[in-house]
């Protein structure tokens, strides 16, 4: 049986889903203002391991779906963003961040380039502040469009490609960060070969009217569970994949988040349009100079998990870091977490010391991600 | 005869004939704690108040304690937790216990819930 909804006396937001949520026996909690789903009856565990053996379910609708388009679009967003949006083939999409003056990253995002429009997700939580920088920013060379009455659905797992191709074939010709609008059971969607998991997946913007019956129909298959958003973490953290506000903030930049690779050649110093974004003076030093700290995967050695605000000290008490991210990985079957270090300490292998309750707790600097991804590549 | 009795915290303490407590949860908290993954007990012979805190939890979200329900000494605790936390989300009033003392005074039981008590208690919740 479900959990009563979080209190009236907060205004939460449902989305399009909220209804089978409950049928489905979900535990709801209060997320970036809506109702969200936390776990269903089987729990956390039980959904993270699903999702990695057969096809997981996520109801995301809560994310930005922000529409651009015009001639100036794509050269907009490059003035808010150090990624190339201009050399984007239609069909193809690129992870991007928002950054601000000092270099700092305001949000991250995923834009595919549809031919008239650019279509982009956004965080929940940053949607308000995104759109309001977009709109004052740029809204006078494109135009800038929330699609507030589309749902937004995940279908993540080795599994999710024979269920969706059973709807629609065209599926299978579709690789990794690819997007095409496909019909699903009658419905139009626009789906991408994209997730925040490690494991193939897709997915797929959906009228809110129809995303009920869609939801439905995808259940229906054996091998479909529904998944929420403990397990999402779970899941993108085993991947080695930043959480905005917690791994990614305002005062981390995409260099020290191990992030150049969104950083195009062509935004670099010697590119064809080197610069020319928020932070860029601070942000193409560092690709020069390097950074003081740097994003490193923490698997600690013992069975206690590490969780986000603790603090990294080295042998001799002396504080070199700090956790952004943490919590039990069920694939992996032990504590792992995300966090920054000094670069002195950043090789993997290095043992640090992470402070849970007073006490210091051995902890080694990996390679992320901790569970390998399993992107189809084609 | 063995009692069983409840705390608001949701913990419970089975009082042996020979002055020996058994302590775990109830069915109510393992649900709302979800996954239990690491179980850290306590050393045997340490001395415990009642409401102070006897174990470390942690669940797949979040850390917490299990208090003890009443004063005494551990004499044993349940090893298999270790490795096996998922114990106590299983069998939450059987095989899931996390330790037993030698309760130094059995009138703090008066304090505690009797079984009709906290469901009525967990009803309301």
């Amino acid at each position: 049986m479900s959990t009563t909804p979080a209190s009236d006396s907060v205004s939460l937001a449902r989305t399009p889903l909220y209804d089978l949520h409950l049928e489905l026996g979900a535990r709801m909690v209060a997320f970036a203002g809506y109702h969200m789903p936390v776990q269903y009856a089987h729990g956390i565990i039980h959904e993270h391991q699903h999702t990695r053996a057969a096809a997981g379910l996520f109801d995301v609708s809560h994310m930005g779906q922000v529409r651009i388009s015009g001639a100036g679009a794509a050269t907009a967003l490059e003035s808010l963003a150090p990624m190339d949006v201009v050399d984007l083939e239609i069909g193809h999409m690129r992870y991007g961040l928002f950054t601000d003056a000092g270099g700092g990253i305001l949000d991250d995002f995923l834009v595919a380039n549809a031919g008239e429009h650019l279509d982009m997700v956004i965080n929940a939580a940053c949607k308000k502040d995104d759109l309001h920088r977009m709109r004052t920013a740029v809204g006078d060379r494109c135009r800038i469009e929330e699609l507030e009455g589309r749902a937004l659905l995940a279908l993540q797992g080795p599994a999710a490609c024979e269920v969706l191709a059973a709807m629609s074939p065209a599926i299978n010709n579709m690789p990794f960060m690819t997007a095409a609008d496909v019909e699903l059971a009658g419905i139009p969607c626009g789906i991408s070969r994209s997730g925040y998991t490690g494991e193939d997946g897709f997915e797929i913007s959906v009228p809110g009217a129809a995303a009920d019956a869609l939801a439905r129909k995808l259940l229906a298959n054996d091998a479909v569970a529904p998944i929420g958003l403990g397990a999402r973490d779970s899941l993108r953290l085993e991947a080695g994949l930043c959480l905005y506000g917690h791994d990614l903030t305002r005062h981390t930049t995409p260099v020290e988040a191990g992030l150049t690779w969104t950083i195009a050649k062509a935004r670099q110093p010697g590119g064809q349009r080197a610069g020319g974004f928020p932070g860029d003076d601070r942000i193409l030093q560092q690709l020069v100079d390097g950074t003081s700290r740097r994003l490193v995967g923490l698997r600690p050695r013992g069975r206690a998990p590490v969780r986000a605000g603790a603090d990294l000290m080295d042998a001799d008490g002396g504080n070199i870091g700090i956790v952004t991210s943490g919590g039990f990985g069920p694939t992996v079957g032990g504590p792992v977490a995300m966090g920054y270090v000094g670069c002195e300490y950043r090789k993997p292998g290095t043992i640090v010391q992470a402070v849970v309750r007073g006490k210091q707790l051995p902890t080694e600097v990996v390679r992320l991600p901790f569970v390998e991804r399993r992107y189809y590549r084609g | 005869m063995s009692v069983v009795k409840f705390t608001k915290d949701h913990e419970w303490v089975l009082m042996q004939d020979d002055g020996i407590g058994v302590i775990g949860i109830t069915d109510y908290a393992q649900d709302q704690l979800g996954e239990l993954v690491y179980v850290e007990l306590p050393e045997i012979d340490k001395e415990l108040d009642a409401g102070s805190d006897a174990v470390v939890i942690e669940s797949v979200k979040a850390a917490g304690e299990v208090k003890a329900p009443v004063s005494g000494t551990v004499v044993e605790v349940n090893e298999a937790l270790v490795d096996e936390p998922e114990k106590v989300n299983n069998d939450p009033m059987g095989d899931g216990w996390f330790i037993k003392l030698k309760i130094t005074n059995t009138s703090e039981l008066d304090n505690l819930m009797d079984e009709d008590a906290y469901k009525e208690y967990t009803d309301d919740l």
